[in-house]
Protein backbone atom coordinates (compact mmCIF):
# COMPACT_ATOMS: atom_id res chain seq x y z
CA UNK A 1 0.00 0.00 0.00
CA UNK A 2 2.43 2.61 1.09
CA UNK A 3 4.70 0.92 -1.16
CA UNK A 4 2.35 1.92 -3.87
CA UNK A 5 1.85 5.48 -2.99
CA UNK A 6 5.76 5.57 -3.31
CA UNK A 7 6.38 4.09 -6.66
CA UNK A 8 3.50 6.42 -8.08
CA UNK A 9 4.99 9.69 -6.77
CA UNK A 10 8.51 8.66 -7.83
CA UNK A 11 8.51 7.15 -11.58
CA UNK A 12 6.87 10.41 -13.43
CA UNK A 13 10.37 12.01 -12.07
CA UNK A 14 12.01 9.19 -13.70
CA UNK A 15 10.44 9.12 -16.71
CA UNK A 16 10.47 13.11 -17.47
CA UNK A 17 14.05 13.29 -16.39
CA UNK A 18 14.82 10.87 -19.14
CA UNK A 19 12.35 12.53 -21.60
CA UNK A 20 14.30 15.90 -20.94
CA UNK A 21 17.30 14.59 -21.26
CA UNK A 22 16.93 13.48 -24.62
CA UNK A 23 15.30 16.44 -26.44
CA UNK A 24 17.77 19.22 -26.55
CA UNK A 25 21.13 16.80 -26.85
CA UNK A 26 21.19 17.75 -30.76
CA UNK A 27 21.23 21.47 -30.14
CA UNK A 28 23.94 21.63 -27.16
CA UNK A 29 26.56 21.57 -29.71
CA UNK A 30 24.78 23.38 -32.39
CA UNK A 31 25.73 27.31 -32.81
CA UNK A 32 24.01 28.27 -30.12
CA UNK A 33 21.34 31.40 -29.72
CA UNK A 34 22.68 34.65 -30.57
CA UNK A 35 24.06 34.51 -26.33
CA UNK A 36 26.81 35.88 -25.49
CA UNK A 37 27.16 39.17 -23.73
CA UNK A 38 26.37 41.73 -26.53
CA UNK A 39 23.11 40.22 -26.73
CA UNK A 40 19.98 43.17 -25.34
CA UNK A 41 17.37 40.50 -25.25
CA UNK A 42 16.38 38.82 -21.99
CA UNK A 43 14.46 35.59 -22.49
CA UNK A 44 12.33 35.15 -19.21
CA UNK A 45 10.45 31.84 -18.56
CA UNK A 46 7.64 32.01 -16.37
CA UNK A 47 7.14 28.15 -14.88
CA UNK A 48 6.03 26.13 -12.08
CA UNK A 49 5.41 22.23 -12.50
CA UNK A 50 2.21 22.59 -11.31
CA UNK A 51 -0.86 23.72 -13.03
CA UNK A 52 -2.99 27.05 -12.48
CA UNK A 53 -1.09 28.56 -10.14
CA UNK A 54 -1.15 32.07 -11.75
CA UNK A 55 1.62 31.44 -14.61
CA UNK A 56 -0.70 32.80 -17.63
CA UNK A 57 -2.02 35.45 -15.51
CA UNK A 58 1.91 36.48 -14.21
CA UNK A 59 3.50 36.32 -18.37
CA UNK A 60 0.36 38.54 -19.31
CA UNK A 61 0.91 41.52 -16.53
CA UNK A 62 4.62 41.38 -16.44
CA UNK A 63 4.45 41.62 -20.19
CA UNK A 64 2.43 44.65 -20.18
CA UNK A 65 4.26 46.13 -17.38
CA UNK A 66 7.61 46.18 -19.08
CA UNK A 67 5.41 47.15 -22.73
CA UNK A 68 4.28 50.11 -20.62
CA UNK A 69 7.62 50.99 -19.95
CA UNK A 70 8.51 51.72 -23.29
CA UNK A 71 10.18 48.15 -23.82
CA UNK A 72 9.55 46.01 -26.83
CA UNK A 73 8.18 42.74 -25.80
CA UNK A 74 6.98 39.73 -26.68
CA UNK A 75 5.03 36.94 -24.82
CA UNK A 76 4.65 33.36 -26.16
CA UNK A 77 2.91 30.84 -24.91
CA UNK A 78 4.00 27.69 -25.03
CA UNK A 79 1.20 25.68 -23.48
CA UNK A 80 0.47 24.21 -26.71
CA UNK A 81 -2.99 22.43 -27.21
CA UNK A 82 -4.18 24.62 -24.84
CA UNK A 83 -3.78 28.31 -25.43
CA UNK A 84 -5.01 30.36 -22.88
CA UNK A 85 -2.53 33.82 -23.29
CA UNK A 86 -5.25 35.21 -25.82
CA UNK A 87 -7.66 34.86 -23.84
CA UNK A 88 -6.03 36.78 -20.51
CA UNK A 89 -4.79 39.33 -23.06
CA UNK A 90 -8.06 39.77 -25.03
CA UNK A 91 -6.73 39.04 -28.19
CA UNK A 92 -8.22 35.25 -28.84
CA UNK A 93 -10.40 36.55 -32.00
CA UNK A 94 -6.94 37.89 -33.55
CA UNK A 95 -5.33 34.73 -33.98
CA UNK A 96 -4.33 33.63 -37.15
CA UNK A 97 -1.46 31.78 -37.01
CA UNK A 98 0.39 30.42 -34.11
CA UNK A 99 3.28 29.30 -32.69
CA UNK A 100 3.60 26.45 -34.43
CA UNK A 101 2.61 27.54 -37.86
CA UNK A 102 5.66 29.76 -37.41
CA UNK A 103 7.89 26.73 -36.80
CA UNK A 104 6.38 24.56 -39.68
CA UNK A 105 6.97 27.57 -41.73
CA UNK A 106 3.20 28.02 -42.51
CA UNK A 107 4.20 31.40 -42.33
CA UNK A 108 6.05 33.74 -41.25
CA UNK A 109 6.75 35.61 -37.59
CA UNK A 110 5.42 38.85 -38.64
CA UNK A 111 2.59 37.17 -39.78
CA UNK A 112 1.81 35.07 -36.49
CA UNK A 113 2.86 38.08 -34.24
CA UNK A 114 -0.30 39.86 -32.46
CA UNK A 115 0.14 43.43 -31.63
CA UNK A 116 -1.61 44.13 -28.55
CA UNK A 117 -4.06 47.27 -29.21
CA UNK A 118 -3.18 48.78 -26.07
CA UNK A 119 0.53 48.56 -25.99
CA UNK A 120 2.71 49.57 -28.97
CA UNK A 121 5.58 47.55 -27.93
CA UNK A 122 3.82 44.37 -26.84
CA UNK A 123 3.86 41.36 -29.21
CA UNK A 124 1.53 38.00 -28.80
CA UNK A 125 2.56 34.90 -30.21
CA UNK A 126 -0.37 32.58 -29.25
CA UNK A 127 -0.24 28.84 -29.06
CA UNK A 128 -1.57 26.12 -31.39
CA UNK A 129 -4.33 23.88 -31.00
CA UNK A 130 -3.08 20.86 -32.47
CA UNK A 131 -3.10 17.57 -29.98
CA UNK A 132 0.05 16.78 -31.31
CA UNK A 133 2.51 17.03 -28.58
CA UNK A 134 6.01 17.02 -30.84
CA UNK A 135 4.37 19.90 -32.50
CA UNK A 136 7.53 22.09 -31.24
CA UNK A 137 10.89 21.05 -31.30
CA UNK A 138 14.40 22.66 -29.57
CA UNK A 139 15.30 24.20 -33.42
CA UNK A 140 12.44 25.57 -34.38
CA UNK A 141 11.95 27.55 -30.57
CA UNK A 142 15.52 28.67 -31.24
CA UNK A 143 15.06 29.79 -34.83
CA UNK A 144 11.80 32.21 -33.31
CA UNK A 145 14.03 33.27 -30.38
CA UNK A 146 16.70 34.25 -32.58
CA UNK A 147 14.48 36.05 -35.31
CA UNK A 148 12.87 38.19 -31.89
CA UNK A 149 16.58 39.04 -30.88
CA UNK A 150 17.33 40.46 -34.24
CA UNK A 151 14.15 42.10 -34.62
CA UNK A 152 15.31 44.24 -31.65
CA UNK A 153 13.39 42.97 -28.92
CA UNK A 154 14.01 44.11 -25.28
CA UNK A 155 12.11 41.32 -23.52
CA UNK A 156 10.77 37.78 -24.69
CA UNK A 157 8.49 36.21 -22.24
CA UNK A 158 7.65 32.34 -22.40
CA UNK A 159 4.89 31.48 -20.59
CA UNK A 160 5.50 27.76 -19.79
CA UNK A 161 2.78 25.07 -19.70
CA UNK A 162 2.52 22.87 -16.43
CA UNK A 163 4.68 19.83 -15.56
CA UNK A 164 7.59 19.08 -16.16
CA UNK A 165 7.56 17.23 -19.47
CA UNK A 166 8.71 18.38 -22.92
CA UNK A 167 6.40 21.57 -23.39
CA UNK A 168 7.93 23.00 -19.63
CA UNK A 169 11.05 21.94 -20.94
CA UNK A 170 11.25 23.69 -24.11
CA UNK A 171 9.47 26.87 -22.33
CA UNK A 172 12.52 26.81 -20.01
CA UNK A 173 15.45 26.10 -22.24
CA UNK A 174 16.90 29.08 -23.46
CA UNK A 175 15.75 31.13 -20.53
CA UNK A 176 18.63 33.85 -19.09
CA UNK A 177 16.52 34.15 -16.43
CA UNK A 178 13.14 32.29 -14.45
CA UNK A 179 10.14 33.60 -12.40
CA UNK A 180 9.28 30.56 -10.86
CA UNK A 181 5.42 31.01 -9.50
CA UNK A 182 4.78 29.14 -6.54
CA UNK A 183 1.32 29.47 -4.26
CA UNK A 184 2.10 28.62 -0.57
CA UNK A 185 0.99 25.28 -0.70
CA UNK A 186 2.46 21.93 -0.21
CA UNK A 187 2.39 20.47 -3.55
CA UNK A 188 3.29 23.58 -5.37
CA UNK A 189 6.65 24.65 -3.48
CA UNK A 190 7.46 20.67 -4.15
CA UNK A 191 6.94 21.05 -7.76
CA UNK A 192 8.87 24.43 -7.78
CA UNK A 193 11.62 22.42 -6.16
CA UNK A 194 11.55 19.88 -8.92
CA UNK A 195 11.88 23.00 -11.52
CA UNK A 196 14.35 24.76 -9.67
CA UNK A 197 16.38 21.45 -10.50
CA UNK A 198 15.58 21.49 -14.02
CA UNK A 199 16.53 25.30 -14.19
CA UNK A 200 20.24 24.59 -13.32
CA UNK A 201 20.34 21.47 -15.20
CA UNK A 202 18.60 21.12 -18.04
CA UNK A 203 18.87 24.55 -19.61
CA UNK A 204 21.03 25.31 -22.50
CA UNK A 205 23.53 27.72 -19.86
CA UNK A 206 23.50 24.96 -17.51
CA UNK A 207 24.60 22.51 -20.57
CA UNK A 208 26.83 24.95 -21.96
CA UNK A 209 28.37 25.83 -18.39
CA UNK A 210 27.44 29.25 -19.09
CA UNK A 211 26.46 31.60 -15.78
CA UNK A 212 23.36 29.99 -14.54
CA UNK A 213 19.69 31.07 -15.28
CA UNK A 214 18.81 33.95 -12.83
CA UNK A 215 15.91 32.54 -10.67
CA UNK A 216 13.10 34.27 -8.16
CA UNK A 217 10.02 32.94 -6.26
CA UNK A 218 7.25 34.72 -7.31
CA UNK A 219 4.47 34.28 -5.00
CA UNK A 220 0.69 34.38 -5.91
CA UNK A 221 -2.81 33.89 -4.55
CA UNK A 222 -1.37 34.85 -1.60
CA UNK A 223 -3.72 35.25 1.95
CA UNK A 224 -2.29 37.90 4.40
CA UNK A 225 -5.19 36.34 7.11
CA UNK A 226 -4.87 32.80 6.08
CA UNK A 227 -1.01 33.27 7.20
CA UNK A 228 -1.81 35.50 9.77
CA UNK A 229 -4.51 32.70 11.75
CA UNK A 230 -1.68 30.10 11.06
CA UNK A 231 -3.23 28.38 8.06
CA UNK A 232 -1.00 29.55 5.03
CA UNK A 233 2.27 29.47 4.69
CA UNK A 234 4.17 32.75 4.70
CA UNK A 235 6.74 34.16 2.13
CA UNK A 236 9.42 33.31 4.90
CA UNK A 237 8.41 30.13 5.44
CA UNK A 238 8.34 29.49 1.37
CA UNK A 239 11.71 31.57 0.87
CA UNK A 240 13.23 29.59 3.28
CA UNK A 241 12.58 25.82 2.29
CA UNK A 242 13.28 26.59 -1.64
CA UNK A 243 16.50 28.95 -0.74
CA UNK A 244 15.39 31.35 -3.55
CA UNK A 245 15.07 34.66 -3.74
CA UNK A 246 11.30 36.35 -3.51
CA UNK A 247 10.95 38.95 -6.50
CA UNK A 248 7.69 39.48 -5.37
CA UNK A 249 4.34 38.34 -3.85
CA UNK A 250 0.91 38.75 -5.27
CA UNK A 251 -2.11 38.80 -3.06
CA UNK A 252 -5.58 36.57 -3.83
CA UNK A 253 -8.26 38.66 -5.70
CA UNK A 254 -11.04 38.57 -7.03
CA UNK A 255 -9.72 40.76 -9.06
CA UNK A 256 -8.09 38.52 -11.29
CA UNK A 257 -10.94 36.60 -12.71
CA UNK A 258 -12.93 39.84 -13.97
CA UNK A 259 -9.73 40.75 -15.26
CA UNK A 260 -9.66 37.98 -17.21
CA UNK A 261 -13.33 37.41 -17.84
CA UNK A 262 -13.03 41.01 -19.44
CA UNK A 263 -9.83 40.18 -21.20
CA UNK A 264 -7.30 42.68 -19.87
CA UNK A 265 -4.16 41.51 -18.20
CA UNK A 266 -4.79 42.61 -14.42
CA UNK A 267 -1.77 44.36 -14.13
CA UNK A 268 -3.99 47.24 -16.43
CA UNK A 269 -6.76 47.70 -13.38
CA UNK A 270 -4.29 50.12 -11.95
CA UNK A 271 -6.41 50.63 -8.59
CA UNK A 272 -6.35 46.99 -7.67
CA UNK A 273 -4.05 45.52 -4.93
CA UNK A 274 -3.14 42.76 -7.37
CA UNK A 275 -2.14 45.85 -10.01
CA UNK A 276 0.35 47.34 -7.68
CA UNK A 277 1.84 44.03 -6.45
CA UNK A 278 2.63 43.24 -10.19
CA UNK A 279 3.84 46.68 -11.26
CA UNK A 280 6.18 46.52 -8.20
CA UNK A 281 7.65 43.15 -9.54
CA UNK A 282 8.27 44.67 -13.18
CA UNK A 283 10.13 47.75 -10.98
CA UNK A 284 12.32 44.78 -9.41
CA UNK A 285 12.71 43.05 -12.52
CA UNK A 286 14.28 46.09 -13.83
CA UNK A 287 16.48 46.39 -10.98
CA UNK A 288 14.86 48.54 -8.58
CA UNK A 289 14.78 47.84 -4.89
CA UNK A 290 11.13 47.79 -3.41
CA UNK A 291 10.13 46.35 -0.07
CA UNK A 292 7.37 43.86 -0.62
CA UNK A 293 3.53 44.82 -0.05
CA UNK A 294 0.51 43.46 0.68
CA UNK A 295 1.82 41.12 2.86
CA UNK A 296 -0.57 42.27 5.84
CA UNK A 297 -4.48 41.76 5.90
CA UNK A 298 -6.36 44.99 4.60
CA UNK A 299 -7.84 46.38 7.51
CA UNK A 300 -11.46 46.14 7.96
CA UNK A 301 -14.57 46.97 8.97
CA UNK A 302 -15.72 46.55 12.68
CA UNK A 303 -18.79 43.66 11.67
CA UNK A 304 -16.11 42.29 9.46
CA UNK A 305 -13.55 41.40 12.06
CA UNK A 306 -16.27 40.19 14.22
CA UNK A 307 -17.42 37.90 12.00
CA UNK A 308 -14.62 36.78 10.15
CA UNK A 309 -14.75 35.63 6.37
CA UNK B 1 -9.25 36.59 13.89
CA UNK B 2 -13.06 37.29 13.86
CA UNK B 3 -15.83 35.04 15.93
CA UNK B 4 -16.16 32.75 13.05
CA UNK B 5 -13.10 31.47 13.00
CA UNK B 6 -12.01 31.14 16.85
CA UNK B 7 -15.32 29.03 16.61
CA UNK B 8 -14.30 27.40 13.92
CA UNK B 9 -11.64 26.56 15.46
CA UNK B 10 -9.36 25.41 12.38
CA UNK B 11 -5.75 24.01 14.07
CA UNK B 12 -2.99 25.92 12.24
CA UNK B 13 -1.60 23.64 10.16
CA UNK B 14 0.99 26.05 7.94
CA UNK B 15 3.79 24.85 10.24
CA UNK B 16 2.88 21.29 9.39
CA UNK B 17 3.16 21.74 5.87
CA UNK B 18 6.50 23.38 6.00
CA UNK B 19 7.86 20.70 8.36
CA UNK B 20 7.10 18.23 5.63
CA UNK B 21 8.58 20.00 3.22
CA UNK B 22 11.12 20.91 4.29
CA UNK B 23 12.00 17.18 4.74
CA UNK B 24 10.82 16.29 1.49
CA UNK B 25 12.56 18.81 -0.28
CA UNK B 26 15.60 17.96 1.11
CA UNK B 27 15.28 14.13 0.34
CA UNK B 28 14.22 14.85 -3.27
CA UNK B 29 17.40 17.17 -3.54
CA UNK B 30 19.93 14.85 -2.46
CA UNK B 31 18.59 12.06 -4.92
CA UNK B 32 18.34 14.60 -7.96
CA UNK B 33 22.17 14.69 -8.23
CA UNK B 34 22.66 11.12 -7.22
CA UNK B 35 21.93 8.06 -9.95
CA UNK B 36 18.81 7.40 -11.79
CA UNK B 37 18.87 4.17 -9.66
CA UNK B 38 18.16 5.47 -5.97
CA UNK B 39 14.04 4.86 -6.50
CA UNK B 40 14.36 1.46 -7.64
CA UNK B 41 17.40 0.81 -5.20
CA UNK B 42 14.92 1.97 -2.16
CA UNK B 43 11.62 0.33 -3.50
CA UNK B 44 13.89 -2.98 -3.88
CA UNK B 45 15.45 -2.29 -0.35
CA UNK B 46 12.19 -2.02 1.23
CA UNK B 47 10.96 -5.23 -0.37
CA UNK B 48 13.35 -7.30 0.94
CA UNK B 49 13.35 -5.74 4.35
CA UNK B 50 9.56 -6.34 4.41
CA UNK B 51 10.29 -9.96 4.41
CA UNK B 52 12.25 -9.77 7.81
CA UNK B 53 10.21 -7.08 9.51
CA UNK B 54 7.00 -5.09 9.22
CA UNK B 55 8.63 -1.52 8.64
CA UNK B 56 6.79 1.28 5.95
CA UNK B 57 8.40 3.16 3.68
CA UNK B 58 9.06 6.14 5.49
CA UNK B 59 10.96 4.17 7.58
CA UNK B 60 13.55 3.50 4.86
CA UNK B 61 16.07 6.33 4.52
CA UNK B 62 19.04 6.24 1.29
CA UNK B 63 21.47 9.52 0.89
CA UNK B 64 23.91 9.80 -1.18
CA UNK B 65 26.42 11.96 0.49
CA UNK B 66 30.16 12.90 0.19
CA UNK B 67 32.96 12.01 2.55
CA UNK B 68 36.61 12.52 2.29
CA UNK B 69 36.22 12.81 -1.23
CA UNK B 70 34.42 9.77 -2.17
CA UNK B 71 30.38 9.70 -2.78
CA UNK B 72 28.67 7.13 -0.10
CA UNK B 73 25.72 5.82 0.00
CA UNK B 74 24.24 5.57 3.28
CA UNK B 75 20.99 3.26 4.89
CA UNK B 76 18.82 3.77 7.44
CA UNK B 77 15.97 1.93 8.44
CA UNK B 78 14.11 2.94 11.48
CA UNK B 79 12.65 -0.55 13.05
CA UNK B 80 8.91 -0.69 14.34
CA UNK B 81 8.90 0.44 18.44
CA UNK B 82 12.72 1.41 18.46
CA UNK B 83 10.89 4.90 17.44
CA UNK B 84 10.40 7.47 20.52
CA UNK B 85 6.92 8.72 20.52
CA UNK B 86 6.03 11.91 21.00
N1 LIG C 1 -3.69 36.31 -7.48
C1 LIG C 1 -4.76 35.56 -7.81
N2 LIG C 1 -5.91 35.66 -7.10
C2 LIG C 1 -6.99 34.92 -7.43
N3 LIG C 1 -7.04 34.07 -8.46
C3 LIG C 1 -5.94 33.93 -9.22
C4 LIG C 1 -4.74 34.65 -8.94
N4 LIG C 1 -3.80 34.30 -9.86
C5 LIG C 1 -4.40 33.39 -10.67
N5 LIG C 1 -5.67 33.16 -10.30
C6 LIG C 1 -6.65 32.26 -10.94
O1 LIG C 1 -6.11 30.96 -10.93
C7 LIG C 1 -6.44 30.27 -12.12
C8 LIG C 1 -5.18 29.77 -12.82
O2 LIG C 1 -4.41 30.87 -13.24
P1 LIG C 1 -3.46 30.78 -14.51
O3 LIG C 1 -2.73 32.07 -14.61
O4 LIG C 1 -4.22 30.33 -15.71
O5 LIG C 1 -2.48 29.63 -14.01
P2 LIG C 1 -1.47 28.69 -14.84
O6 LIG C 1 -1.11 29.41 -16.09
O7 LIG C 1 -0.32 28.54 -13.89
O8 LIG C 1 -2.18 27.40 -15.08
C9 LIG C 1 -7.23 31.24 -12.97
O9 LIG C 1 -8.59 30.96 -12.81
C10 LIG C 1 -6.88 32.59 -12.41
O10 LIG C 1 -7.94 33.49 -12.58
MG1 LIG D 1 -1.20 28.74 -18.16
Amino acid sequence: MTLETESTVQSPAAQAESAAGSAPASVANASGLNAGASRLTEIIVVTSGKGGVGKTTTSASLACGLAKRGKKVAVIDFDIGLRNLDLVMGCERRVVYDFVNVIHGDCTLKQALIKDKRLDTLYILAASQTRDKDALNVEGVRRVLDELIADGFDYIICDSPAGIEKGAHLAMYYADRAIVVVNPEVSSVRDSDRVLGLLSSKTYRAEKGDTKVKEHLLLTRYSPRRVATGEMMSVEDVKEILGVDVIGVIPESADVLSASNAGTPVILHSQSDVAQAYEDTVRRLLGEDLPLRFLQEPKRGFLARMFGG
Amino acid sequence: MGLLAFFRRTPPTASVAKERLRIIVAQERTNRGGPDYLPLLRRELFEVIKKYVNVDADAIQVNLGKEEGHDVLEFSVALPGSESRA
